[in-house]
């Protein structure tokens, strides 16, 4: 018997029972979703990261206090490491003179609020103390006005660039230019503003401020403060050599012996994306634990309405048994209707994990993916959880005695 | 009440001569575990069918007529003796041969039609031709024939429950005759029809005996089994009698 002619019976059976099978169904969406969703994201993430969205400026790396992600199992050693002071981020600096020019520190305070005319800010301005390299090390750029120079650190002046968000709320329809405003209760003049940079991880890059770290230092203190330092590179080929001087200028700063060990984080672009792909494998392995478990449940679904079906279908089945169906058109009939139930229920979990994957990983302005991998992948799993579960009934349902089947009310 | 029917009109009968041996059982019986008990169902029959016969098989209920018809339908295999088909074989063969033997030499009419609810009455018919694997179109061709031939050429994309008894048991028919098999096997066909109706149908067996087919057909009621040619009368599983009926 053609494979057609039961694939259409398989069909039309399914379709009797719609709901039944919707939900049945369901069972396995929700399980192809999951994983599927997140795979979506992750790749979509990392091809973007790989193809150029890089987390820092190009060429550059970064000292710090604090390692990426949490710390693990020496957080403490980490929480008693001395702060990177703006004494030893200054020097160096200017031991870096030569080798790297473009060295920007910078601390970050959140929760800030901004004044102008009486016009405010929500409470949650992240403002920036640092240098004119600012925005090197964060690609931001600068749309009016002027950047931070030299002489507004050397000299600490109470001088601010302002990201757009703060300029809808304290100028909608004003230059602010050369105005005044108040941030966190300091005043300070608008030298420049910041162009438009979107969100990045769900986050708006738009609702932050700068100014220069020493007026920073000065006006909040340095008590339980760490200057973080990115450095750039003159060119991908002194990359190394660069990194190579700086951690040696770093370990100058913070006065170590040659047998101690770093007392500081390195960041580089590597490091970071070894990061991520190690929060990422995480994600991934939580994922097809929870879709395991899911279609695991949808499996043991599955097997319980063909059960369900096979019981209700027995006079037809008796039926087509007298009139010359072998045991292997019934057998494939059913084993067809569970791997469809199974497939449909896996395309349509496709379908949504990758769009709402793709929804997410935009959000965090990578772009949009299909994991043509993973989605073969998961119809061969669907299929391979149709076949598995639907072969009990399938064969219950083939080896029926055509007598007691047809006698069966 | 149904008013009892008008006695058979006694046409002129045809006996076509017999034809090749189809069904030859020998010795067989039948034995059913139920429970602790073992239900001796055939004890030991032997019966020769030959092409263009028309037979009934008589019997009271526990007779052991529905285990032989069964038997005979390849449904199911004796305990003990020989049944050959056509020269074949049948009490050794395996469930799909038997399989096959049903979809291409008997063909089936239920007491209860067993129509299947949700496919109209040409893909009922078609079925048989679908697990013999014909193609589409000509399965299609000789499913209208067939409904055709029993008198149902307009109603072949009605479901079951579209249609009167009567249509369903044409139905019914025009399956079982589709694959051309060498028997045609009705369980108690008129048994759900009114006498009219059920009447109607048995005129239809003799026209299909007329026409050539071989004829078996399993009842309690001797108006129908006034239509056969020949009977045999079951009793505690032995066949009683078995002579020629009618004129």
């Amino acid at each position: 018997m053609p494979l057609i002619e039961i694939l259409r019976i398989a069909l039309s059976s399914i379709g009797v029972n719609k709901l039944r099978s919707a939900l049945t169904m369901l069972g396995i969406t929700i399980g192809v979703f999951s994983v599927i969703g997140v795979m979506t994201t992750v790749t979509a993430l990392r091809s973007s990261i790989e193809t150029g969205l890089s987390f820092l400026g190009t060429n550059m790396f970064q000292f710090g206090k604090y390692p990426v992600m949490g710390g693990g199992s020496n957080r403490r050693e980490i929480e008693m490491r001395r702060d990177i002071t703006l004494e030893q981020a200054t020097r160096f600096k200017q031991l870096m003179e030569g080798t790297a020019d473009v060295v920007c520190l910078k601390v970050f305070d959140g929760g800030g609020q901004a004044v102008y005319n009486g016009r405010k800010t929500t409470p949650d301005v992240t403002l920036a103390g640092t240098n004119e390299y600012f925005i090197n090390a964060n690609q931001f750029s600068i749309e009016l006005g002027r950047n931070l120079q030299p002489e507004d650190i050397e000299l600490g002046r109470p001088v601010i660039v302002i990201g757009q968000d703060i300029i809808k709320k304290l100028f909608p329809s004003e230059n602010p230019l050369g105005k005044t405003i108040k941030m966190k209760g300091r005043t300070y003049v608008v030298v420049g503003t910041f162009a438009d940079k979107g969100s990045s991880f769900g986050q708006s890059q738009d609702n932050i401020a700068m100014i220069p770290i020493t007026r920073f230092f000065g006006d909040f203190g340095a008590a339980r403060r760490t200057v973080n330092i990115a450095t750039e590179a003159p060119s991908h080929l002194l990359y190394n050599e660069t990194m190579d001087k700086g951690l040696t200028a770093m370990r100058i700063v913070r006065g170590l012996k040659p047998e101690d060990d770093n007392d500081f984080e390195v960041y580089s672009n590597e490091s970071l994306l070894g990061a991520f792909a190690k929060v990422a494998d995480y994600i991934t392995a939580g994922s097809f634990v929870i879709s395991g478990i899911a279609l695991l449940a949808a499996g043991v679904g599955i097997m319980n309405i063909m059960l369900v079906s096979v019981t209700e279908r027995t006079k037809e089945i008796g039926i087509r048994k007298s009139i010359g169906a072998r045991k292997h058109s019934i057998l494939t009939q059913f084993l067809i209707e569970a791997v469809t139930i199974s497939l449909a229920g896996g395309v349509l979990g496709i379908v949504l994990g990758v769009i709402v994957g793709d929804v997410v990983a935009m959000l965090m302005k990578a772009s949009a993916v299909f994991p043509w991998d993973w989605a073969v992948l998961g119809l061969l799993v669907c299929s391979g959880i149709g076949i598995g579960f639907g072969f009990y009934p399938a064969w219950k349902a083939a080896s029926l005695d055509p007598i007691e089947a047809l006698r069966y009310e | 009440m149904i008013p009892p029917p008008p006695p058979a009109a006694h046409v002129p009968r045809t006996v076509r001569p017999p034809g090749p041996l189809v069904i030859d059982i020998e010795d067989v019986t039948k034995l059913y575990r139920m429970g602790a008990e073992i239900v001796h169902a055939l004890r030991g029959v032997a019966l020769k069918v030959h092409r263009n016969e028309y037979m009934a098989i008589m019997g009271p209920s526990g007779s052991g007529k529905s285990t032989l018809m069964n038997m005979l339908g390849c449904l199911d295999t004796p305990t003990s003796g020989h049944y050959h088909f056509n020269g074949k074989d049948v009490s050794s063969m395996s469930d799909d041969e038997l399989a096959s033997i049903r979809n291409r030499e008997i063909g089936f009419v239920f007491q209860t039609f067993n129509l299947l609810p949700r496919s109209t009455s040409l893909h009922n018919v078609e079925l048989p031709l679908i697990y013999a694997g014909l193609p589409p179109a000509a399965r299609r061709a000789r499913a209208r024939e067939a409904l055709e031939n029993v008198g149902l050429g307009d109603r072949m994309l009605h479901k079951p429950n579209e249609l009167s008894g009567g249509q369903r048991q044409r139905v019914a028919v025009a399956r079982a005759l589709v694959n051309h098999p060498s028997i045609l096997l009705a369980d108690e066909p008129t048994g759900n029809l009114d006498s009219k109706t059920g009447e109607e149908i048995m005129q239809l067996f003799d026209q299909l005996y007329e026409q050539g087919n071989t004829i078996i057909v399993v009842t309690h009621e001797e108006d129908i089994a006034r239509h056969a040619r020949r009977a045999i009368r079951l009793h505690d599983g032995l066949i009683e009698s078995d002579r020629m009926t009618g004129n």
